[in-house]
C-alpha cells in the first residue's frame, strides 16, 4: 500500500469564460497508492474535473496545469496524446455515473469489450472473447454469453455498470477511477456493484479512486478519503475516523445529513465561509496521512 | 374519522393488453389530517406514480382515493387544487424557463381568482426564505435549492392543506437538502400541513415522516412506524433489505 | 452607483447599462428587457451574425428609400443605350435588353423581395405554430387528421403548385407567395410537433396543470415561447430556399411580370446574353447571393443565441 502509482502536484484546471478565468480545481496535491481514496465534494467542488484531469480528458479552452501528475515516476503531462490513448483504458481506466452513456447503443455488449481489449493488445478474436467472458463471470454476471450477444439497452442499471466494470478492467490497468459510479443506481444495487469493484481492485492489487457527493457512502467503502470544496481539498482523513475529522466544512457536512438512527427536529445548516475557498489546499500525498 | 388522504386497493396501470404495465397494485394507506407520510421504494416501485394518480396525471386507475372526505373520479376540479399541491424532484425541470419567478407566482394566484396577488407573491417569497431580490430573477439565475424554494412557493400559494413532495431534495447537494428539508418541516407546522413524501432515502423519509409505506414492484409490501424502522422491527425480508442497504 | 427605484424605472443613461445587467431585476419590464439585452449582446459577439444583420439592415433601408437611391427610374426605357456595360452611359451597373438601370432596378427590387420575405415569413411558420402545437398537444384524433393534412401539403412540390394556381388564378407575385407558403409550413408544424412532444411531459407543464391550467392556456402561453425559438431559427435558415424559389417562380415567368423588377424575373430577362453581356443576369444574381447568405449567417446566430441547449 505504500507502493505510490499515482502522484499528482499542484493541479490547477481553470477555464476561459466571459467574465474572467474559471478555475474548477485549484493547486491541489495528492497521491495514490495500492488503495481505496475516495475524492469527496458537492457539486462545484472540482471532484470530477480531477478525475478527468489525470486521464487528460478536459477539453479545450479549458486548461490542465501541474508540476506533475506521474503514474509510476512517468510525467502523463509529458506525453503525446498517442501515448495518452495507451495510457487510457489499459493503464488507468475510468467508470462514469451512467451505463446508458458510457455504453455504444448499437453494438453488442460482447463487441464492445473485446474491441476495448484488443485495442490495447494483440490478441485473436477467440482470446478476446473468453477473456470477454471470464471478466463477465467475474462481475457475477449470471448468463455471461446472452449478456455478451446482448444490446445495452436490455440491460438494467446495475447490470450496465457491472459490464462497465468488465470492460474497464479487461486490459488490466493500475489504476481505476471511478466518477460517481453508483449514483445513478437503486441502494440495493449499489451495494452489489460496489462489492464487485472492490474485491476486483484488491485481487489485482489496483488502486482506486472514488469520486462521490455521499460521504458516507465513501467513508464505508473507502481507505481514505480527501474532501474538496471549492477546488482545493480543505481535509484529508482515513475513512473509518470520518466522524473526528475538524474541519468546519466535513463537520457541517457531516451534521447536516439526516440519519435514521439519530432523529433530530432540525438539520443543522451548514454555514459556509468564503475563508475557505482562501486557504491553500491540504496535502493530500501520503507521506502526509496516517494510513499505515 | 375523516383522513386528509385515503387510499383503497388503488392499481394504476399504462398502456393496453399485451403493452400494459402495472405500476401499481392494490395500494392502500392512509394519511390522517395534519400527518406525514412516506413512500419510500426503489426506481420502478410505482411510488412516484401513486401522487400522480392522486393528482389526476396518471390517466388508468381503479380503486379508492380520497381527500378530505372527497372522493375522487376521473378529473380534477379546482377545489381539488387549492386542497393538493405538489412539489416536483427535478428542480430544473420544474419551473418554466422563460417565466420569472414573480410570473409562476401570479399564475398560480390569478388562474384561481385569488386577490392581492402582489402582496401574496411577497408573503410566499419571505415563506420560503427568498428575498424580494429573487421576485424577477428567471430560473437559469436561480442555484438548485432556490429553484426548489420556488416551486415549495408556488405549492403554497394556493393555500393547500395537502402537499405531495416527490423525492424534493435528491436532487440536491446535501447541505442544501438540509435547508430544504428544515423549511418543509417549518412550513408544515405553521400552515399545519399534511405531507405525503416519496423517496428512496430512508433517513430523508425518517427525518420528515412518522409513518412509512415501503413500496416494491408496484405493491406497499409494509406499512409500518418511522421509530419501527428506525429499531428494525420488521419481519418483511424487502425492508430488511432496504435498511442493511442503507448505510 | 444609482439602485433601481421601487417601480422599477430605468436611471440615467450611464447606468442603464449597469441596470440591464444587474443580477436582481425588480420589476417585470426590467427582467424582461434584461433577458433581451444579455440575448443581444450574445448576438452581437458573433460577428458573421452581425454581418448577416448587417446586409438585412441594408436591404430594409433600400427598399425604404428606394425613391432616393435610385439614380435611374426602374422602368425608363432608353433603347439607345441598351446593354451598356457598367459604368457607361451613367448606369453604375450597366442597363438591360430595354435600356433600363440595373441599378435602379434591383433598388425596387429590393421592395418586392421584401414584400415575399415578409409574407412567407409571417404566414408559413405561424400555421405551423398553430397545426403543430395543437397535434402534439392533444394527441390521439387531432395528432392524427392534422399530422395527415400536413402530409398531404408537404407531398405537393412548390413548382408545380405554383404552375397550378397560376393557371387557376393567373400570374403575380401574390399568387406566387401563396404557392408558397402552402408548400412552406409543413416543416414549421413538424418542429413545433415535435418540441411540443418534448415539452409536454415535463414537470413544469405538470405543475401549472396542477394549477388548473386548461389546454389552450398551456399551449399558448407554456408551449408556444419555447417552440418560437426553433422555428424563428428554422424560418431565417429557410429564407434563402424562399427567396430563391420566388426567383426560381419569377424566373418561369410565374411570379412577378413584367415590367416589375423582381430579381428571379431580371436574371430570367438576361440569361439570353449571359455570354457578352453578363451583368444583366449576373447583377440581380450577386443580390440574391447576397440576401440569402445575410439570412443564413442570421439564422446561425440566431442560434446560437437562442438555443435552449446552449442556455442550461
Amino acid at each position: 500500500m505504500t507502493d505510490t502509482l499515482l502522484r499528482v502536484d499542484n493541479l490547477t484546471v481553470s477555464f476561459p469564460t466571459r467574465t474572467g478565468v474559471f478555475e474548477a480545481v485549484r493547486d491541489i496535491s495528492f497521491s495514490l497508492g495500492r488503495e481505496r481514496l475516495g475524492i469527496v465534494g458537492e457539486s462545484g467542488s472540482g471532484k470530477s474535473m480531477t478525475g478527468r484531469s489525470i486521464l487528460r480528458l478536459i477539453q479545450k479552452p479549458g486548461l490542465i496545469d501541474a508540476k506533475q501528475i506521474s503514474l509510476h515516476g512517468e510525467n502523463l503531462l509529458e506525453f503525446s496524446e498517442k501515448d495518452m490513448r495507451k495510457v487510457r483504458g489499459h493503464r488507468i481506466s475510468m467508470i462514469m455515473q451512467d451505463p446508458k452513456f458510457s455504453l455504444n447503443p448499437v453494438m453488442k455488449i460482447g463487441d464492445q469489450i473485446t474491441e476495448g481489449y484488443r485495442l490495447h493488445k494483440k490478441i485473436s478474436k477467440a482470446e478476446a472473447r473468453t477473456a470477454s467472458l471470464e471478466m463477465l463471470d467475474a462481475v457475477l454476471i449470471r448468463d455471461p454469453e446472452r449478456v455478451y450477444n446482448a444490446y445495452p439497452h436490455e440491460m438494467s442499471g446495475g447490470m450496465g455498470q457491472r459490464i462497465m466494470i468488465a470492460m474497464m478492467l479487461i486490459p488490466g490497468p493500475e489504476i481505476l477511477i471511478a466518477d460517481e459510479p453508483t449514483s445513478a443506481l437503486d441502494v440495493t444495487v449499489q451495494k452489489e456493484v460496489l462489492e464487485i469493484m472492490d474485491r476486483l481492485v484488491r485481487e489485482r492489487g489496483m488502486g482506486l479512486i472514488f469520486i462521490s457527493h455521499d460521504l458516507q457512502l465513501v467513508s464505508a467503502f473507502c481507505d481514505r478519503i480527501l474532501i474538496m470544496y471549492g477546488g482545493r481539498i480543505v481535509e484529508t482523513c482515513r475513512a473509518d475516523r470520518l466522524q473526528d475529522a475538524t474541519h468546519p466544512y466535513t463537520r457541517g457536512l457531516l451534521n447536516s445529513m439526516p440519519q435514521l438512527a439519530y432523529p433530530r427536529p432540525h438539520l443543522e445548516v451548514l454555514a459556509r465561509d468564503d475563508a475557505w475557498r482562501d486557504q491553500p489546499s491540504v496535502s493530500g500525498h501520503l507521506e502526509a496521512s496516517d494510513v499505515p | 374519522m375523516n383522513y386528509g388522504i385515503d387510499l383503497k386497493d388503488v392499481s394504476v396501470w399504462f398502456g393496453e393488453g399485451s403493452e400494459r404495465v402495472d405500476a401499481v397494485r392494490h395500494a392502500s394507506f392512509t394519511v390522517p389530517e395534519g400527518g406525514s407520510f412516506g413512500l419510500v421504494g426503489e426506481s420502478g416501485s410505482g411510488k412516484s406514480t401513486i401522487l400522480k394518480a392522486i393528482t389526476g396525471l396518471a390517466e388508468n386507475w381503479q380503486g379508492s382515493i380520497t381527500i378530505l372526505g372527497n372522493q375522487l373520479g376521473k378529473t380534477r376540479s379546482n377545489q381539488f387544487y387549492k386542497s393538493v399541491q405538489m412539489v416536483f424532484q427535478d428542480p430544473y425541470a420544474s419551473l418554466h424557463p422563460r417565466y420569472t419567478v414573480d410570473q409562476v407566482l401570479s399564475e398560480s394566484l390569478s388562474l384561481n381568482t385569488f386577490d392581492n396577488i402582489d402582496q401574496r407573491i411577497v408573503a410566499a417569497l419571505d415563506d420560503v426564505g427568498l428575498g424580494q431580490s429573487f421576485r424577477f430573477r428567471y430560473p437559469h439565475q436561480l442555484s438548485g435549492g432556490q429553484r426548489q424554494r420556488v416551486a415549495i412557493a408556488r405549492a403554497l400559494v394556493l393555500e393547500p392543506s395537502i402537499l405531495l413532495l416527490d423525492e424534493p431534495t435528491s436532487a440536491l447537494d446535501v447541505s442544501v437538502q438540509a435547508e430544504i428539508l428544515n423549511l418543509l418541516t417549518d412550513l408544515r407546522q405553521e400552515h399545519d400541513l399534511t405531507y405525503l413524501m416519496v423517496s428512496h432515502d430512508l433517513a430523508v423519509v425518517g427525518h420528515m415522516c412518522s409513518n412509512v409505506g415501503v413500496m416494491n414492484s408496484g405493491e406497499i409490501v409494509e406499512i409500518l412506524s418511522i421509530e419501527d424502522l428506525r429499531e428494525r422491527k420488521t419481519n418483511h425480508p424487502y425492508t430488511r433489505q432496504l435498511l442493511e442497504a442503507s448505510v | 452607483m444609482n439602485t433601481p427605484t421601487e417601480s422599477g424605472v430605468a436611471p440615467r443613461q450611464e447606468t442603464l447599462r449597469a441596470w440591464l445587467l444587474s443580477d436582481t431585476p425588480t420589476s417585470r419590464k426590467q427582467a424582461k428587457l434584461a433577458a433581451l439585452y444579455r440575448a443581444w449582446l450574445s448576438f452581437r459577439s458573433n460577428p458573421m451574425a452581425m454581418l448577416g444583420l448587417i446586409i438585412l439592415m441594408l436591404l430594409v433601408g433600400t427598399a425604404a428609400f428606394a425613391p432616393l437611391l435610385a439614380t435611374h427610374d426602374p422602368f425608363a426605357q432608353d433603347l439607345a443605350k441598351r446593354l451598356s456595360a457598367p459604368g457607361v452611359n451613367g448606369y453604375i451597373l450597366g442597363s438591360d435588353t430595354l435600356g433600363r438601370d440595373i441599378l435602379s432596378r434591383l433598388i425596387y427590387g429590393a421592395r418586392i423581395t421584401l414584400y415575399i420575405v415578409t409574407l412567407v415569413a409571417l404566414l408559413a411558420p405561424i400555421v405551423g405554430l398553430l397545426v403543430g402545437t395543437l397535434a402534439g398537444y392533444m394527441g390521439g384524433w387531432t395528432n392524427l387528421i392534422l399530422m395527415r393534412i400536413t402530409d398531404i401539403f408537404l407531398a405537393f412540390p412548390r413548382l408545380i403548385l405554383a404552375l397550378a394556381f397560376v393557371s387557376a388564378l393567373g400570374a403575380g407575385i401574390e399568387n406566387a407567395v401563396l404557392a408558397i407558403v402552402l408548400t412552406a409550413w409543413p416543416p414549421y408544424a413538424r418542429i413545433a410537433r415535435a418540441e411540443t412532444l418534448t415539452i409536454r411531459n415535463s414537470d413544469f407543464i405538470s405543475a401549472v396543470k396542477l394549477q388548473g391550467a386548461g389546454a389552450m392556456r398551456i399551449i399558448t402561453r407554456h408551449i408556444w415561447p419555447l417552440c418560437i425559438s426553433s422555428l424563428v431559427i428554422r424560418v431565417t435558415l429557410d429564407m434563402a430556399g424562399i427567396i430563391l424559389t420566388a426567383a426560381g417562380l419569377g424566373f418561369l415567368g410565374l411570379g412577378a411580370q413584367p415590367p416589375s423588377p423582381e430579381w428571379g424575373a431580371m436574371i430570367s430577362a438576361g440569361r439570353k446574353f449571359i455570354l457578352d453581356h453578363w451583368w444583366v443576369a449576373t447583377m440581380p444574381g450577386l443580390a440574391i447571393f447576397a440576401v440569402s447568405l445575410a439570412f443564413n449567417l442570421l439564422g446561425d446566430g440566431l442560434r446560437d443565441v437562442l438555443d435552449p441547449k446552449s442556455k442550461s
